[in-house]
């Protein structure tokens, strides 16, 4: 097997493993409970959070454990082409992503008939919007106060043609030569258990291996940066 | 951070899931949590130790009751038996008939407390269904007259200082006097509007700055300053 050729590019000359500049934020939404914003580069995502609360619609409180509620929406200015506004096949699907991605981290046993809602808006997208986003809303649920084991951090590793790069812009996702390109978002936490995985595309064994490895270091780096942004924002 | 054993912790910002201190010389206290010989963070906030006690204030989240607190809150809805009261918390709260220090006739609860009405009270206890609040102590009832303001629960042990210190600073320098709820809720009652006034900004302030070191000195010179400017 040909593997990952030392010569080959990334089309904005990034290194492999380089993860675009990033930049954070928390307290940036001043009537949410907590609030954060996470940026890879062009891709922005603010996170905003509320409760916990009393789960409205009543049917749907859980007498045994608080609920985690997320919502991911895209504005309509965020990309090139105008997208409509409003819920879509896409957008309820990582919406559900993110909660599962978030929920393993959180202790919200002791909020029964409560939910903790989370809105995940995209300002800018330009590849890993579901990655910023979970970041935004990891470092926003910490921000509410919400009791939790750990601070979750979320990259995408692509394969382009036969190579490993970290963190994937929009470029690189159209990227056609070979075997084109292949995404694989994942949430780790800082020791480096995985939340939340997706792939679809072809990938081997061997090289899904190396690709969690990669994520591991890169989330580590990630983790610094939030948690760099939530203690800046405390003076004591 | 490494702390060596019986040194002190240090007062510090924490993150979730942040290791604040490591073998069995301390004991893990509310937002902390113990993972092996570890004591994790679990909220995000300022550790703090005292008597091998660490744990973490939060400086937000929800109020979360206990027994015995002095709350302020506004009468929600009458029933047949007492009062709903809403105490700014996700969790219902109720005032049984029981729980007032007078005879009321079925029918005059209205009488007694009306919609609308604010209510210093005390949580009696907390059932699965929700918090029993009572009044039937000095200082509980209804509230008459001055102003209410709202901040952060988790802020209220800050308001109140060490021992009252801050909170005595505040009523010694505006002559107000002041009803902290636990739940966030605070009753200033002045001579005139100004001075409640004034103790409304001096709370904002003292909450703007809670993790401050030396604020109830810091709090004083802003009172000089606010004198000067009259």
């Amino acid at each position: 097997m040909k593997m990952a050729t030392k010569t080959f590019k990334r089309p904005d000359g990034r290194k492999a493993d380089e993860i675009r500049p990033m930049q954070a934020k928390v307290g940036i939404v001043p009537n949410a409970d907590g609030s954060a914003l996470f940026s890879f580069g062009d891709t922005i995502a603010i996170a905003a959070v509320y409760g916990p609360k009393k789960m409205h619609p009543q049917h749907q409180q859980d007498p045994e454990k608080g609920t985690l509620r997320c919502r991911y929406n895209m504005l309509s200015f965020s990309v090139d082409d105008r997208i409509r506004p409003g819920p879509s096949r896409r957008s309820t699907e990582i919406s559900k992503i993110t909660e599962w991605a978030l929920e393993p981290s959180l202790l919200i046993k002791r909020y029964p008939n409560m939910v903790v809602d989370v809105h995940v808006n995209i300002l800018q997208a330009n590849a890993s919007t579901r990655c910023a986003g979970i970041n935004a809303a990891s470092m926003a649920l910490a921000h509410a106060g919400i009791p939790m084991k750990n601070i979750v951090s979320s990259v995408s590793i692509g394969k382009l043609d036969k190579n490993l790069v970290v963190d994937l812009d929009k470029e690189e996702e159209d990227f056609k030569e070979g075997e084109g390109s292949t995404d694989i978002p994942i949430t780790m936490t800082p020791k480096g258990e995985v939340t939340h995985i997706q792939l679809d595309g072809r990938i081997t064994k061997e090289q899904l291996k190396e690709a969690i490895e990669l994520a591991r270091k890169s989330t580590k780096e990630i983790y610094e940066v939030q948690k760099k942004a939530l203690k800046e924002s405390i003076t004591t | 951070m490494e702390s060596k054993t019986k040194n002190k912790i240090e007062r510090q910002v924490v993150i979730p899931g942040e290791v604040i201190t490591k073998g069995e010389d301390y004991l893990p206290g509310e937002g902390t949590e113990k993972v092996g010989d570890e004591i994790i963070a679990i909220r995000y906030g300022l550790a703090e130790e005292s008597n091998r006690l660490v744990r973490v204030i939060s400086l937000s989240g929800i109020y979360e009751p206990r027994k015995g607190n002095l709350v302020i809150g506004k009468v929600e809805n009458i029933t047949f038996y007492g009062w709903v009261i809403d105490l700014d918390s996700p969790e219902t709260s109720f005032l049984h008939l029981q729980e007032v220090p007078k005879y009321i006739n079925k029918g005059g609860l209205n009488e007694v407390l009306d919609i609308g009405d604010m209510v210093v009270a005390k949580v009696l206890d907390i059932t699965s269904r929700g918090i029993d609040l009572t009044i039937k102590s000095r200082g509980l009832g209804k509230i008459d007259e001055g102003i209410i303001i709202k901040v952060n629960s988790n802020k209220v042990p800050r308001i109140i200082g060490k021992g009252g210190s801050m909170i005595n600073t505040i009523k010694e320098e505006s002559e107000c006097n002041i009803t902290v709820g636990q739940n966030g809720l605070i009753w200033i009652k002045g001579n005139n509007v100004e001075d409640e006034l004034l103790v409304k900004k001096a709370i904002m302030f003292v909450a703007e700055k809670s993790f401050m070191h030396g604020l109830t000195d810091e709090l004083k010179e802003w009172f000089k300053k606010e004198k000067e400017k009259k």
